[in-house]
């Protein structure tokens, strides 16, 4: 018996040996995923516009005193499971950033000994003074949640969106 | 209908065209009739002769058309050349041994007999064979063709050195096991005078 020639093996006649991409199917395929990201794209940005006019809930995280320095709370501000992150950074300073990493949403935690925000997923790091990115793939900065001081507790007033960049 | 076969016995064709009308039923070509359908020698006989595709285990359409667009599927069904891929270049058509192919111009596409591959596939008999009064054109299990029928079903014909194993059976007279055809045969015009 002959062996099968080359030809054979790529233009088999049979359907299920068929592995080739023809033209056509290419073409459907890029211009189905182009519509598919245009629509995703125009979604993300009607719902960036519509969440643009809520304003922010006021609400008390933490008591003053109710975390050590360089201690950490979790809360969920300004919606439910939106985590963040408030840190004593000193005796009398509070910060609190969302906890969500700019980079793919992992969540990010404090490391008190580099007293940085890491994340652990690609090893972001962000500043724990300002939220800005120190290292690592992120390209934006740590969304940070503003706090007043109003007697014994600490309120979160709102978030702080710097989409402008680093 | 697991495991039944196709089989054409010509010998019993009485050239009713009832498979040509009922061809053009079918729901994967609607319309175009896919029987080739003959007369032998029109002046001196009244035979006539109705053939489906044999659907070959080796399709030479399939392996000529330089397009990629005929296809057999798993059950050895050889199908029409795909639409998007046919250039009706008339390749098949020339090198079918049994002349099965057709281009339809309307179309610019090679269309064939796909043993009604929705019927089929469904486990329903072909349209041809669903009305076929004589049993010239029978789906039916090899069981029961050999309990009716005094011939014997063959799926091997040979053209010269070329041996064609086939899906579809011919009957042919009892005791042979395939079918030889001579094409030089049939080209001899007789002494030149």
């Amino acid at each position: 018996m002959k062996p099968n020639p080359l030809w054979r093996e790529e233009f088999s006649v049979f359907e299920a040996d068929e592995r080739y991409v023809n033209r056509r199917q290419l073409t459907k395929f890029l211009t189905l995923t182009s519509l598919a990201m245009f629509a995703g794209n125009i979604w993300i940005l009607l719902k960036a516009w519509l969440r643009a006019g809520i304003p922010y809930p006021m609400r008390a995280v933490a008591r003053a005193g109710e975390i050590a320095v360089g201690g950490v709370k979790l809360f969920e501000y300004p919606g439910p499971e939106e985590q963040c992150i408030l840190v004593r950074t000193s005796e009398e300073s509070y910060v609190a950033y969302s906890q969500k990493c700019t980079h793919l949403s992992c969540a990010v935690y404090y490391s008190a000994l580099d007293r940085r925000l890491e994340c652990p997923c690609h090893r972001g790091y962000f500043s724990i003074e300002d939220g800005s990115v120190l290292q690592g793939p992120p390209s934006r900065p740590l969304a940070r949640v503003v706090l007043e001081r109003r007697g014994p507790e600490l309120v979160a007033i709102r978030m702080e969106e710097r989409p402008e960049g680093r | 209908m697991f495991g039944y076969e196709f089989y054409v016995d010509t010998s019993r064709c009485i050239g009713c065209q009832s498979c040509l009308t009922a061809c053009e039923e079918c729901e994967t070509h609607r319309g175009v009739s896919m029987i080739n359908f003959d007369f032998l020698d029109r002046p001196n006989t009244i035979a006539s002769a109705a053939f489906v595709c044999f659907h070959c285990e080796d399709p030479t359409c399939a392996e000529v058309c330089p397009a990629d667009a005929i296809k057999k599927v798993e059950d050895g069904v050889v199908q029409s050349a795909l639409k998007p891929r046919c250039i009706a270049c008339s390749n098949c058509v020339l090198a079918c041994p049994f002349g099965i192919p057709k281009i339809v111009p309307a179309y610019e596409q090679m269309m064939k007999c796909d043993m009604c591959y929705d019927r089929t596939s469904a486990g329903k008999r072909p349209m041809c064979a669903t009305v076929c009064p004589s049993g010239a054109l029978a789906y039916a299990h090899p069981d029961e063709i050999a309990r009716t029928r005094r011939d014997q079903p063959v799926n091997t014909v040979r053209f010269g050195a070329e041996l064609v194993r086939t899906k579809v059976f011919l009957m042919a007279p009892p005791g042979r096991d395939e079918i030889a055809i001579d094409i030089t045969d049939y080209m001899w015009e007789g002494e030149p005078a």
